[in-house]
């Protein structure tokens, strides 16, 4: 106990929410920018058993955020990394390795012996996944998410408060919402949400404080400001008995694609028009061989130099902004054959670009 | 009447803040409220989800409007 003796003295923490801390089990859902402070903070203030749900291996891009994996760490499972790091800060917690994606086959056994789960995942898949797995099984959740400068942070399912489909309750598409690494994200705000996250976990698990259940928190770490939202539990998204069959992110429905590599192959075999609606600058720094450029922001003045008579290929970066062309172009051309290059030039190998 | 933006709403948008002025007489409910912005920027008729709150409250489509609430436009973000 003599390691936790500065929160023990705090008169409103004491022994009594410590020891709650030791007997609590928590999982944390995705081990990067987020789940390294959350999982930090919580191994080190002595929460007793904590899992970690996470199949991804450490980047070079994940460095400048998930600031306990070194140079050294590079291609290696994160989950493994983190185990070895969290038992040398702290050998009284019982670290649980879950080297696998939540899915929804997983989902309700990987939950089923924790006290209380930390949405620390990266996609909407994995957050709607974790709300529904949480409400069916009576479990609190923690969430955290970042977009570029901002972040969010809420307790959902605590106490009977408003679940996370009570503030959004449809799934976003795939088309609709970037995610870090499309869209970007600074370095240590998920080390402030992260935080965050950790505090509203003790706080949930010891019933110190106020909990954010039925508040959202939103963080514009531009200004430095913080503003919260109340919001109501919605009756109807208790009902929940089964996880759906799937969370897989609709694509719009009305948009075909096509991966990257199997265009490729089709390209070697014929002559095909493809529209590559990037910035001029972004089409100069590398390009397909056979792509036309006309960026977004110019396609509806220039629908005149596409052949809608033929099959138009759409691609852009990531495979955002093509999605956005090709229901521009299906305003004007209904009919039209338009496809979609699936996730963008950022899957396109670099031997098939021209410079 | 002004409309403070967050995550991809910011981004479709352009800016941090909308403001309904001028001759552009403020909207009267949440419902039109959303019709509006939607009209003024088409991208956000395709989020799934949106949340509106008004004097950081969570308010449904049919709540009514006045001068001087403060409005923000939330949608849910995803990254980790």
């Amino acid at each position: 106990m003599e390691r936790y003796q500065r929160q023990i003295q705090l008169s409103d923490f004491g022994r009594e929410a410590q020891e709650k801390l030791m007997s609590a089990k928590v999982l944390v859902v995705g081990a990067g920018g987020l789940g390294i402070p959350i999982l930090m903070y919580l191994n080190a203030m002595g929460v007793g058993t904590l899992g970690i749900v996470d199949q991804d291996r450490v980047s070079v891009s994940n460095l400048h955020r998930q600031v306990l994996f070194s140079e050294g760490d590079v291609e290696k499972p994160k989950v493994g990394v983190l185990a070895r790091k969290l038992r040398e800060q702290n050998s009284a917690t019982t670290i649980v390795e879950h080297p696998v994606f939540l899915t929804k086959e997983n989902a309700m056994e990987l939950i089923d012996p924790y006290d209380l789960v930390v949405d620390a995942s990266d996609n909407f898949s994995t957050r709607y996944l974790v709300n529904d797995a949480c409400v069916i099984q009576g479990k609190p959740f923690v969430y955290g998410a970042l977009h570029g400068f901002e972040g969010q942070v809420s307790v959902f399912n605590y106490n009977n408060g408003p679940t996370y489909r009570c503030l959004f309750p449809n799934m976003p598409k795939s088309d609709e919402v970037p995610n870090c690494n499309e869209h970007g994200v600074l370095g240590i705000l998920p080390g402030i949400i992260g935080n965050l996250q950790a505090l509203e976990a003790v706080k949930a698990l010891t019933g110190v404080g106020e909990v954010l259940a039925g508040t959202l928190l939103l963080f514009n770490g531009l200004t430095n400001t913080f503003r919260k939202i109340r919001f109501r539990a919605q009756r109807q998204n208790f009902g929940i008995t089964r996880l759906k069959d799937s969370y897989e992110l609709a694509c719009a429905a009305d948009i075909s694609g096509i991966a990257p590599l199997d265009f490729l192959k089709l390209v070697e075999r014929q002559r095909l028009q493809l529209i590559d609606v990037r910035t001029e600058k972004e089409f100069k720094r590398n390009h397909l061989p056979l792509a036309k450029n006309i960026p977004l922001a110019e396609l509806e003045t220039r629908l005149g130099e596409i052949d809608f008579g033929s099959e138009v290929y759409c691609i852009c970066q990531s495979g955002i902004r093509s999605k956005k062309a090709i229901r521009k172009m299906q305003m004007s051309n209904p009919n039209a054959r338009l496809i979609d290059i699936t996730g963008g030039m950022n899957q396109i190998p670099a031997h098939a670009l021209k410079c | 009447m002004e409309v403070l933006l967050f995550g991809i709403a910011k981004d479709i948008v352009g800016k941090p803040s909308f403001r309904f002025e001028g001759e552009d007489a403020p909207p009267s409910s949440v419902s039109e409220l959303k019709k509006r912005m939607k009209a003024a920027f088409p991208e956000l008729e395709r989020l799934s989800s949106l949340a509106v709150a008004v004097n950081s409250e969570y308010a449904e489509d049919g709540q009514s409007l006045k001068q001087g609430d403060e409005i923000a436009l939330i949608p849910p973000v995803s990254g980790g």
